[in-house]
């Protein structure tokens, strides 16, 4: 009873940064009022009444997203659905801390509109932080119950090379450092985000690992990547260059 | 402390282990010259071992893939309207 209390009190901000994703957003957004409003999962009860809004920070995206989040609007209700636009493409840590300034929840979650990232989890992440009192909690691939679909074999040994380098000099105690699907107390993304620099990839880790050494509490909690539905990734070699670079920043500056 | 500073005095840790074998003759001179080059070949190994571990049981969840297909293939066609 006094878990659902304090659920009630908190508010969630799903910063959703968005570029040429017309199609996803509309399934994403659909699939977070699924998940949060009408519970599927056995704690129902605890997560009927979520309070949250969704922040699309749209970086001027020429394919109609906008649109579609304006019919959306209408759908959800503006109070829901904040669209936070951007005149161009300026990054993803900058569409962050966007989306951070119109958020008016205690907690932020900041996840991809690829539909990479299920909303069905959404309510492990809010658990797991009631349960703990987490200031992050931080959604990995890469323990039992999470896993990745998509990726050749290719990407897979790149993703390990990197994780391994990661883990071995910089010690984060955080199995996924490069996932971008995490909840974090409002105060503190606002502290963290003040202090990173980075950008791409290596910006997620930036935030975790300066977040560790900050001494926050961290947890985590298993998720799968089911890589792109809609549209295209990739990682080539100049992000693996980045990567590095970024490591080795991190290293010196941690 | 910065974390390159408790990398370096792990690394002059050992470096300090391994001039005072040289220097107190414990073991055979010919052998402690070659200790650095052993240390970096077992990094090298612990790094690939991980790094195949990593690989061997890397998850994988194509039965979610199949699930949000099921799911998102309806609403494209609705969304696909708007």
């Amino acid at each position: 009873m006094e878990e659902q209390q304090r659920n009630e009190r908190n508010k969630y901000s799903i910063i959703v940064p968005t570029y040429n994703e017309r199609l996803n957003i509309a399934l994403l957004v659909y699939l977070i009022f699924k998940h949060l409003k009408k519970n599927v999962i056995p704690l129902s009860a605890l997560f009927r009444n979520v309070d949250f809004e969704i922040i699309i920070v749209d970086d001027g995206s020429p394919d109609g997203t906008q649109e579609v989040v304006k019919q959306l609007q209408q759908v959800y209700g503006e109070d829901h659905i904040l669209l936070r636009a951007r005149p161009k493409k300026l990054g993803l840590g900058t569409a962050y801390s966007h989306g951070l300034r119109h958020a008016s929840g205690n907690f932020v979650v900041i996840m991809d509109a690829d539909l990479s990232h299920h909303p069905k989890y959404l309510p492990s992440f809010i658990k797991k932080q009631m349960e703990t009192g987490a200031s992050i909690v931080t959604g990995t691939r890469y323990v039992s119950g999470g896993g990745v679909h998509g990726w050749n074999l290719m990407r897979k040994l790149t993703s390990r090379g990197a994780n391994v380098l990661a883990q071995t000099l910089l010690w984060p105690g955080v199995s996924d450092l490069t996932g971008s699907f995490r909840l974090y107390r409002k105060s503190v993304l606002e502290e963290v985000i003040s202090s990173c620099v980075s950008k791409g990839y290596v910006f997620q880790m930036e935030m975790i690992v300066r977040a560790s050494r900050k001494g926050y509490h961290i947890e985590e909690v298993p998720i799968t990547f089911v890589d792109r539905v809609y549209g295209s990734s990739k990682l080539g070699g100049s992000e693996i260059v980045e990567y590095l670079k970024g490591l080795a920043y991190l290293l010196v500056t941690t | 402390m910065k974390h390159i500073v408790k990398i370096m005095t792990l690394l002059m840790a050992i470096s300090s282990f391994w001039i005072g074998l040289l220097e107190m003759l414990v073991v055979p001179p010919n052998y402690t010259w070659v200790l650095p080059l052993y240390f970096i070949v077992l990094v090298g190994c612990y790094g690939l071992l991980m790094v195949g571990v990593g690989l061997m049981r890397f998850p994988t969840c194509p039965q979610e893939a199949g699930l949000l297909q099921q799911v998102v293939f309806p609403l494209t066609l609705m969304v696909s309207l708007l």
